[in-house]
Parts: structure tokens; C-alpha cells; sequence
């Protein structure tokens, strides 16, 4: 396992190597069927934009304000009034999952209203905290407006004394399919480079061929290309598939170059690659390459990279361990590329670090396997 | 000759022999039980839609005191971590494109004259819309803190319009991210390891041949699937009763409902998990597919579950589909059963579609294996 490089032994290597992805159906299932499935659900399953919120609405006092509050609250787009009447009734309803969240319109509400004030209770449901902080904050809102305008109608000044104009930039319509699509391109990537990677690899160890290879004349170089070359070709064809889906199915839009998706892209495929080949390398067991590679590889690109969870939310500690997640790196870069456009000084800083972890990962390959021939 | 040996008998040497099989690799055996725990208290701190210690970048134009009383307001707010100056609007507009900060605000330098001179002020915001679920509740907390120091400013408006709205939120009133995390991770991890045990278990046997001996054994096909299914249900008890005193005892997090109901519903839950792992493997011919498959299953099923996002906010036909999904049902009842006390009679509701659940895969499973063996 010493010899020269030789690019017809190279190539006779690759192609065997493509043979053997080829012609096993469940390595193309995962190279491609499940990241069509994976785009679909992140492009339709997962949802972060609330649509409208079922809720109940009690309406205690009969006045003018009462019920034009109340007519605020039916016609507004972002609430969905599936029943009235009392609050406890309604707060059944609640703890039954009907409604998410009751609006009381409390007895003296019109009295507080012709003070200038006027208060309504939001009773949310917080077994689901994220839904339960927007319609508190949207039931506000919907009261703020109605109060702005009702005091513009009677010839006060409505509008408060500071306002925030808000901007969102580079997805004005604030999808959140737009931001998922293009990090769920970064899941395919890790599944495709690490995961099956380590799998296909592990059971060659497992079966003894790769000791066969290990005795060809096949140098180190050569060996490492064969195995990953196929892998990242693979991984490549994914994400031309996703991209094309993401743009045409889900409307995702698509500012950067296919260029910058292409470097980005390898980047971070060198790095999965690399941590692929040594979980196969150290383990050499396929049930424990999966669960190695479930656990060190998929799970934290999905809970860890920022793709979902914001990281700045998380506590110190699991700041510092996000540190050594890959795709942490990678999922501003997409969601740049396709959202923002190319921005080379937000994208070199991250593809070096995304080199460094991949140059570390076969340095380690490299070790391992020099260690077993020995 | 094989019905002189009763059936229990069989079934208890088939139960002894599988024990033996998963637990003799102490690799295995760590593989088990350590990753879901380190998953549960890993993921349940990372994974957190609330929106903390973001980094916020400012461009003040004014020279008067409005400005500063809104950025101290901002500098007191334990949403904000870092709030960095700049200089220019095109620096600014740079820190946000890099994602330095998450959102900038920029003071005209008539802001504060036009907050003495009674006009409306505007604070001009622009927000990251690639991050867009956190860009919207950050935009929430400026308009929190704009309404606060309008009401410092000018205390004349600010009695005049005092309208707010009170929101309790029932079940979990701060809101914690955490008390809803922790439930539903015990049904994602305790789902994933005991359909991946199931599977992997199975087409070991099949891929070395030793499945096709226990078919021609006097075991009955029943049995043997008995056999199967134990080792992975007393290693997911076990690892259930770990979550629970880690959730209670570490994470503080109390059990308001019943503990016999919380076993209860996780052991039918595991069998549902059971079942549908396998029928991957008498699917699978080699280990490598059934971890595909496995993979293949499992990332839907958890991305439906209604832990990443809401089942209301999905399309309805995925709302129907969620129905036949074990997970969805499950973080149901242990939503119910850590934050919302729920009652027995609604636990066991919710128990039913985890029979059906169990009660068709193993039937499909056992059909399948059937005809495989024929």
C-alpha cells in the first residue's frame, strides 16, 4: 500500500465504487428519494409562520367599544373565532385543545375605554410556548390598532408618541419555508457525506473487504479518494435535486451564483466526508457507525447549527459545544445564498473552518488506518 | 416433538437469547443507554424557539436625550446580549448582512426634537429575514421597549391611553421553552432508539443468516417476534425511568399527572415503535437497508410530530397523515401528563390510537415475514 500514484489504477478503483452505489437500491433511496422527502416536509410540514389561531372570545360588556373590539377580533387575519361565550366554558375548550388562547372582554371595559384606558385579558395555551408568545403579542397588537383608531376617530392623537418602522431584509414576507428549505439542503448534505458515508464504509470493514484493498497496491492517497470521491459526486447530484425543488416547487428565491452554492457546498462536503470516513475507520461496526453518526453528525445539524433553534438562546455551555458543529458554519451560507445573494466576506470565514475541520477529520482517517495496517 | 415444550418456555429461552445478544457487546450496551440520555439534556437546553442574548447593532444620528433613553432601555432588556455602535449606515447595513447582528436600529437626528416637539418619532428598524421567526420577536421587544420610553417621554399621552392586555398563559406561565422541551424529547428519543434497536436487531440475523435458522426452529413465528420485541421494550422502560428522575429530580421539571399512566402510555408507545420497526426490517434484506429505512421512517415521523412545529400550522392533508403518527399522540400525553395534570380518562383517549397503531404494524410485520419465509 506504497506505491506511486497510478490514475488508471485511480479510476479503476472510482469505478468500481460507482458500481457498487449504483447497484444498491437503498444507497440511492437515501441519495435522493430522502432528500426529496426531507425537502417536502421542511417545505410543507414545518411551519413556523402562525396562521390563523383558533380562539375563543368572551365578551363580557354589551357597550359600543365591546363589541367593536370584538369585531376587530373576528375580522382580523390572524385569529380564526371558533366560539364564544362565557370564559369558562371557554377555558374547557382550552385545556381541551379546541382553541388555543381565550380573549375576555371584561364587564367595564366601554367605562375604562371613555377614561383612556381599557384593559382585555389573552389566556394562552403555554403548552406550546412559541405559538402562546405570538398571540399574546398579535392579540395586542390587534387591540393597539383598534384603540389607535378609535382615538383618531374621536379627534385624539392616535398614533403613540415613538413607532419602530420595521424592515425585515431578504425575506420581506417573512416566510419561514424560505430560511427551512435552503437549511434543510445542509440535513441532505450531512446525511449524504457522513451518514451513509460511515455506514457504506463500516460494513465494508465489517465484511473484511476493505483489508483486501488495504493489501492492493493502492496508495493511502488513492484509497481515500476512492472512497470518498463517489460519495461527494453523490452528494453534489443531491443538492443540484433540492436546489431545483426548493426554487421551482417552494418559490424559494435564489439571489447568490451557482458558483458560490457550488464552493460552499464542497466545503462543507470535505468536512462530512472526512467525518464519515472516520467514524467507519474507529468503529468498524455498522450498528455503531450509525448511532455514532446519528449522534455526532444528524442530530446536532438539525438541533445545533442554528437551522431551527437560534444559538444565541441556548446557555453558555451548549454555545461552546455548538463550536464544534460543521454545520453550524454552513447553514448561514445557504440560507445567504439563496436569500441574500453572494457575500464573500460572510462566506470565506466560514468555508475556512469548514476546511480545518475537514483536514483534521482525514489527518485522523489517515492515522487510524495506518494504525490497523501496522 | 416441539409441542411437548410449552410456549412459554420457548418464548422465555427466545427472550434470553435476544438479551443476550443486544447486551453482550459492551459497546452496544453503552450505545443504549448513554446517547439517550446526553440527547435528552443536550437537546432539551439547545433546542429553544425563545430569543435571548441576541446581538443588536445601533447608528445614532440624534444628540438628544430620546435616543438615549431608548438605548439604555435596550441595554437593561435581558433579551439583548450585545448592542454594538456603529458609525454609518453602510456599516450598519454590512454588520447585518454578515449576521453580526440580528437586527439594527437607526436615530435620525431629529428624533428626540420631534419627540419634544409632540410629533411622532420614528425608530427605524431593519431585521435579518433569514432568521425570520426570530427576527419577528425581536422586532416584538423593540416595540415593547419604543412603548415604554414614549410613556417615559411623554407621560401626558401616555395617560391618556392606557389600554393594554393582560396574557396568563395557563399550564406554563413564563413561557419556558425547557418545561415544553423536556416531554416531548423523551417521546422523539425513546421513539427513535427502540424502532432503531428493533430493526437493527433483525436484519443482523437476516444479513448473517442465523434469522432463516430460528424460521426452520420449532419457535412459532409469534414467538420468535415476542422474543424480538422484549429486549428493545425493557431497554426503553429503562431508559424512560432515567428521563423521568432526570426531568423531575435534575431539571426540576414536576410529574403532575399520574406515574402508573406515564408508564402506561410509553410502553404502548413502544410497541407501536416496535411494530414499525418491524416492518422495516422484514422489509430490509441487509442491516445497511434497515437503517436507511429506519432513517427513511423516522424523520418524518419526527418532524410530525408537532415538537419542531405545530401540527395546526401544517396543511390539512398533513394533519390526517399526523394522525397515523405513534409521536403525535404521544407528546400529546406527555404534554398533558408534566405540564397540564391530565386526567386519566383523557390519557387513555389519546392511549387508543397507540393501540391501533400497535395492534397494525405488528399485524403488517408478521404478514410480511410470513411471506418472506415462504
Amino acid at each position: 500500500m506504497s506505491a506511486a500514484f497510478s490514475p488508471r489504477r485511480l479510476a479503476a478503483m472510482m469505478l468500481k465504487e460507482f458500481y457498487q452505489i449504483i447497484r444498491d437500491p437503498s444507497t440511492i433511496l437515501i441519495a435522493f428519494v430522502l432528500p426529496l422527502i426531507l425537502i417536502f416536509l421542511f417545505g410543507f410540514a414545518v411551519n413556523l409562520d402562525t396562521s390563523r389561531t383558533r380562539i375563543g372570545l368572551a365578551v363580557e360588556d354589551n357597550g359600543d367599544a365591546a363589541r367593536s373590539l370584538a369585531g376587530a377580533f373576528q375580522s382580523s387575519r390572524w385569529f380564526n373565532v371558533v366560539a364564544t361565550g362565557s370564559v369558562g366554558p371557554l377555558k374547557d375548550a382550552l385545556v381541551g385543545e379546541r382553541v388555543r388562547g381565550v380573549i375576555v372582554i371584561p364587564q367595564d371595559f366601554g367605562r375604562e375605554v371613555a377614561h383612556g384606558s381599557g384593559e382585555i385579558q389573552v389566556i394562552t395555551d403555554g403548552s406550546i410556548p412559541n405559538s402562546a408568545s405570538f398571540l399574546g403579542s398579535y392579540a395586542e397588537g390587534v387591540r393597539a390598532s383598534w384603540a389607535a383608531q378609535r382615538a383618531t376617530d374621536h379627534g385624539q392623537a392616535g398614533a403613540p408618541p415613538i413607532s419602530v418602522d420595521n424592515r425585515l431584509w431578504f425575506n420581506p414576507g417573512s416566510i419561514s419555508r424560505n430560511y427551512l428549505v435552503p437549511g434543510a439542503i445542509a440535513i441532505v448534505m450531512t446525511m449524504i457525506g457522513t451518514l451513509l458515508t460511515a455506514l457504506v464504509i463500516a460494513r465494508e470493514w465489517e465484511r473484511g473487504t476493505m483489508e483486501a484493498i488495504m493489501a492492493t497496491s493502492l496508495n493511502m492517497a488513492e484509497f481515500i479518494a476512492t472512497k470518498v470521491l463517489p460519495y461527494y459526486v453523490l452528494g453534489l447530484g443531491a443538492i443540484t435535486v433540492c436546489t431545483v425543488v426548493a426554487i421551482t416547487v417552494f418559490d424559494v428565491p435564489f439571489h447568490g451564483s451557482v458558483f458560490a452554492l457550488f464552493v460552499i457546498s464542497s466545503s462543507f462536503l470535505f468536512s462530512a466526508l472526512g467525518q464519515g470516513l472516520l467514524i467507519s475507520a474507529t468503529t468498524k461496526n455498522q450498528f455503531i457507525a450509525s448511532q455514532i453518526a446519528l449522534l455526532t453528525a444528524f442530530l446536532p445539524s438539525l438541533l445545533l447549527s442554528g437551522f431551527i433553534y437560534e444559538i444565541s438562546s441556548a446557555p453558555l455551555w451548549v454555545r461552546y459545544v455548538t463550536i464544534f458543529v460543521p454545520a453550524r458554519y454552513l447553514i448561514p451560507q445557504l440560507q445567504t445564498v439563496f436569500l441574500a445573494g453572494d457575500d464573500w466576506s460572510l462566506f470565506l470565514p466560514d468555508i475556512g473552518v469548514l476546511l480545518l475541520f475537514g483536514t483534521f477529520f482525514f489527518i485522523l482517517t489517515v492515522r487510524a488506518n495506518k494504525r490497523r495496517i501496522a | 416433538m416441539n409441542r411437548f415444550i410449552p410456549t412459554l418456555t420457548r418464548i422465555w429461552a427466545m427472550i434470553v437469547k435476544e438479551m443476550w445478544a443486544v447486551l453482550r457487546d459492551p459497546r452496544g450496551r453503552i450505545i443504549l443507554v448513554v446517547p439517550p440520555i446526553i440527547q435528552l439534556v443536550l437537546f432539551a437546553s439547545a433546542a429553544t424557539l425563545e430569543v435571548k442574548n441576541v446581538s443588536i447593532g445601533i447608528y445614532n444620528r440624534d444628540s438628544g436625550q430620546a435616543s438615549v433613553e431608548f438605548m439604555s432601555q435596550m441595554a437593561g432588556s435581558p433579551n439583548f446580549g450585545h448592542i454594538v455602535m456603529y458609525h454609518s449606515a453602510q456599516e450598519l447595513r454590512d454588520a447585518l448582512s454578515r449576521q453580526r447582528i440580528i437586527a439594527g436600529v437607526m436615530f435620525d437626528d431629529g428624533f428626540s426634537r420631534d419627540v419634544s416637539a409632540h410629533r411622532p418619532a420614528t425608530v427605524f428598524a431593519m431585521l435579518d429575514g433569514r432568521r425570520s421567526n426570530a427576527a419577528q420577536i425581536v422586532s416584538g421587544y423593540l416595540g415593547v421597549i419604543a412603548a415604554n420610553v414614549g410613556a417615559t417621554l411623554r407621560p401626558d399621552l401616555a395617560q391618556m391611553n392606557t389600554g393594554k392586555s393582560i396574557v396568563r398563559n395557563m399550564f406554563n406561565p413564563n413561557l419556558d421553552f425547557l418545561l415544553f422541551m423536556l416531554p416531548s424529547l423523551v417521546v422523539t428519543v425513546a421513539g427513535i432508539s427502540s424502532m432503531s434497536v428493533t430493526a437493527q436487531s433483525v436484519a443482523r440475523e437476516r444479513e448473517l443468516g442465523s434469522f432463516d435458522q430460528l424460521m426452520v426452529s420449532p419457535l412459532r413465528l409469534y414467538e420468535i417476534l415476542i422474543g424480538k420485541m422484549t429486549p428493545p421494550v425493557l431497554i426503553g422502560l429503562f431508559n424512560v425511568t432515567i428521563y423521568l428522575v432526570v426531568i423531575t429530580q435534575i431539571f426540576g421539571e414536576p410529574l403532575r399527572g399520574s406515574v402508573i399512566m406515564y408508564f402506561v402510555s410509553l410502553l404502548l408507545f413502544l410497541i407501536a415503535n416496535i411494530g414499525i420497526g418491524m416492518m422495516v426490517s422484514s422489509i430490509a434484506q441487509t442491516q445497511q437497508q434497515a437503517f436507511l429505512g429506519m432513517f427513511l421512517v423516522t424523520v418524518p415521523i419526527s418532524l410530525l410530530s408537532g415538537v419542531t412545529s405545530p401540527i395546526d400550522n401544517m396543511p390539512v392533508w398533513l394533519q390526517v397523515i399526523a394522525q397515523a403518527n405513534p409521536q403525535k399522540h404521544m407528546v400529546v400525553i406527555m404534554e398533558g401528563l408534566f405540564l397540564k395534570a391530565m386526567p386519566v380518562s383523557d390519557v387513555l383517549a389519546n392511549c387508543v390510537p397507540l393501540v391501533m397503531i400497535a395492534a397494525v404494524s405488528l399485524a403488517l410485520a408478521t404478514l410480511l415475514f410470513r411471506s418472506g419465509v415462504e
